[in-house]
């Protein structure tokens, strides 16, 4: 898999220009509506973030945010299609135009952002690595981890993460890297490691994985900063207004207690914000290229950002997670997104 | 008077009715377009990959890589460049490689002859073992070997201990490591000291042969050398050799030579599996060689084991080697599953890690298959040397 995709980035590299006066006077966004629908790159199954369901409807936070962004364009949060990518094949599909956004819990660094002609469109997840370990070892803290085997899964910063942590620590692991997520927690399962790490909100889904889930427990270490958001390809700025917009939307109208049960009644509101924020007043929408109430069916088609989160990954979900540092700003968290007006 | 000389051979075409010529010209042609289009597509490929701000070059390859590697066979650390990483999953990837040919050809000559054994339980035997394993995917048999086994394997604190020296557990085997102390030369000189003495041996008693008729037993006296001489040079030097044993500290064993599940269960389960296709191929030359060149051989009162050795086997060879040669090519090339089951081959660490902490796809996947080509291109030319060695040779 991961090698045809490389090489089909190659052979689309090689053979583009022939088309690429044609592709570059097309716009994301207008090869988006003529599709019919938004081709977005997820997770191949993380609980929470995006997973399908027995009957193929995918759910996750990170699937939201894709769904967000087809309701924007289209009204219609199911016209998307999901691309089930691993770690090391999901750059070179959006590259490659395979996709046309990437939400696939994939951490803001300046190498990615940087140097692979991709730019992040904001942060849905402020997460941070830490340690999953069996409780027959009886270690508490990750200074004691020195000497251990460690699971990981390959192409993920999470490697380099962890490689800095023990060599400032002045410690010592051994990396056993694996393809893809499950086979991490297969293998962790088999007593090939002490030690599974990841992002925290990953361990909690792989940890249910488990078939003993209380025989593992979470380090209370966290060891890096992971902010997690959608991708864009470099190049089009209308689109990639639009996939930032859309989530800053989202995150406004949390703060302004809008939600997808009230977004109808709230279009008679007169207060200024939310009537910019659902449409009823300026033209946000056309600025964008979008229409004009695209905030009214963002809302009342996926919901805003807090009811996004209870849903996929909160306190009532097998995952469980609190809002902690993903709290709005008002309520002494870090998630704040730029006024629409 | 001078003798004009007229030529009366009727004048040449022209050059364009020269089929000579012409085929000279639409060769050159068909050249020049293919060079042509490989140069376009780089360029195109360049350009476009800086159109969309995608980095170039090699300059990544001496960047620190920041990333560890469980097994490296050259030395590395997370502070070396992306470029030494590409050294560890090279060797790697040529240690399982060679490992695989050596024990798949071993065993595979094993089984082609037990299939043709007149003992009807080892024939049958023989026969079910490459039925069954080359009719179940390679990726199959390597997870098979690694979680199947690997989960059965007990816990570092409840490892299964050998005298104290070697542990086997879900981690890997650890075996003690030799670690040579001063002195050790004298044993390295008796070792080269006993293989020259064997060499000698061996032209010796050929030439006696030859002259006398006379048969030396030559491997015997070939072991008997190749044992004692060391040993006695290893007493003489004052025992110049330390055994570092791993020991249980903290998580693990630490200390000692380690092999790690990963390589045993990929190692298993490619010469397992190429074993059963080379076992056919071993039979195919031995039925080859005609059933009169045997009678031949008995008749001239030539045991069992010499026929195999003098008569059927060199004969039998120059079937077996043309589609050896593809067998030991496919297990290099299989061994790339590696990546499967967390073995940090060339494929897993550099065009894994390595490509997606770099992002530089088209550069990496370029080394690696040049890498792919290299050694399978060396292997077949070994080979074809090999094949012209033991060709039949008209005398």
């Amino acid at each position: 898999m991961r090698k045809t995709k490389s090489i089909a980035l190659g052979i689309a590299l090689a053979v583009g220009t022939f088309t690429a006066t044609g592709a570059m006077a097309a716009t994301t966004l207008e090869n988006v509506k003529e599709k019919g629908h938004l081709q977005c790159g997820v997770t191949s199954g993380l609980p929470g973030f995006s997973q399908p369901d027995e009957k193929g409807n995918w759910t996750g936070i990170d699937v939201d945010t894709c769904r967000a962004v087809a309701a924007a364009i289209f009204g219609d949060a199911s016209a998307v299609e999901f691309t089930p990518l691993t770690a090391k094949e999901r750059f070179t599909a959006l590259q490659s135009g395979e996709i046309d956004m990437l939400s696939r819990n994939t951490t803001w660094t300046l190498t990615r952002d940087a140097s692979l002609g991709l730019n992040f469109a904001g942060v849905n997840y402020y997460d941070g690595q830490g340690f999953l370990i069996n409780k027959d070892i009886g270690v508490d803290d990750a200074t004691q981890l020195d000497g251990a085997t460690i699971c990981i899964q390959a192409g993920t910063t999470t490697e380099l993460n962890l490689s800095d942590y023990f060599r400032a620590k002045g410690m010592e692991f051994k990396p056993i890297v694996f393809d893809t997520s499950e086979q991490t927690v297969q293998g962790f399962a088999a007593g090939r490691c002490d030690v599974l790490t990841s992002d925290r909100s990953q361990l909690a889904a792989l940890r249910s994985k488990l078939s003993d889930p209380n025989s593992a427990k979470i380090l209370p270490n966290t060891i890096s900063k992971e902010p997690l958001g959608p991708v864009v390809r470099q190049g089009d700025d209308q689109w990639f207004n639009i996939v930032k917009w859309v989530l800053s939307v989202q995150i406004n109208a949390e703060e302004l207690g809008v939600t997808s049960a009230n977004a109808d009644d709230m279009l008679k509101s007169d207060n200024p914000n939310i009537q910019r924020l659902l449409g009823t007043d300026g033209d946000m929408g056309a600025k964008l290229g979008l229409p004009d109430d695209f905030g009214h069916k963002v809302v009342k088609l996926v919901g805003n950002y807090g009811e996004m989160y209870d849903r996929n990954v909160g306190p009532d979900t097998p995952l469980g997670l609190d809002r902690g540092i993903n709290a709005l700003w008002t309520e002494g968290g870090i998630m704040y997104a730029p006024p629409v007006r | 008077m001078k003798k004009q000389t007229i030529d009366t051979r009727p004048a040449g075409p022209k050059p364009w009715y020269d089929p000579r010529v012409r085929s000279l010209f639409f060769q050159a042609i068909a050249i020049a377009l293919v060079f042509w289009g490989g140069w376009v597509l780089v360029d195109n490929t360049l350009s476009n990959m800086q159109s969309r701000g995608i980095s170039t070059g090699f300059g990544f390859l001496n960047e620190t890589a920041g990333f560890g590697i469980i097994m490296n066979l050259v030395p590395y650390d997370a502070t070396m460049s992306y470029g030494r990483t590409f050294w560890v999953g090279l060797t790697n990837t040529l240690l399982v490689s060679a490992m695989g040919v050596v024990a798949a050809t071993i065993l595979g000559f094993i089984i082609g002859v037990a299939r043709l054994s007149s003992n009807w339980l080892v024939a049958k035997m023989a026969l079910v073992y490459i039925e069954v394993i080359r009719n179940i995917p390679l990726l199959l048999q390597i997870f098979f070997w690694y979680f199947a086994v690997l989960s059965n394997l007990p816990s570092p604190r409840q490892s299964v201990d050998v005298g104290g020296a070697m542990f086997l557990n879900n981690r890997g085997l650890y075996l003690p490591e030799p670690m040579t102390q001063e002195g050790f030369g004298i044993v390295w000189g008796g070792i080269l000291l006993a293989i020259a003495a064997v060499v000698g041996v061996r032209v010796w008693a050929k030439k006696r042969q030859l002259a006398t008729g006379q048969i030396f037993p030559t491997f015997k006296v070939g072991v008997a050398i190749l044992v004692f001489v060391p040993v006695i040079s290893y007493l003489v030097a004052g025992r110049p050799l330390d055994w570092e044993l791993p020991a249980l500290r903290g998580f693990n064993f630490g200390g000692g030579i380690t092999i790690i599940p990963e390589l045993a269960a990929l190692w298993i389960a490619l010469s397992l599996y190429t074993a059963s296709f080379i076992a056919e191929i071993v039979r195919s030359g031995i039925l080859s060689v005609s059933k009169g060149q045997t009678e031949a051989s008995k008749a001239l009162g030539l045991p069992n084991g010499l026929t195999l050795r003098l008569v059927v086997i060199p004969q039998a060879m120059r079937v077996i080697i043309p589609p050896l040669t593809s067998q030991y090519l496919n297990l290099v090339k299989n061994s790339s599953l590696a990546t499967a089951i967390g073995y940090p081959d060339l494929v897993a660490v550099f065009m894994g890690t390595t490509l997606n902490q770099t992002g530089q796809a088209v550069e990496v996947v370029a080394i690696t298959m040049a890498v792919y080509l290299t050694i399978s291109l060396l292997i077949s030319l070994f080979m074809n040397i090999y094949n012209r060695a033991v060709a039949i040779k008209e005398r």
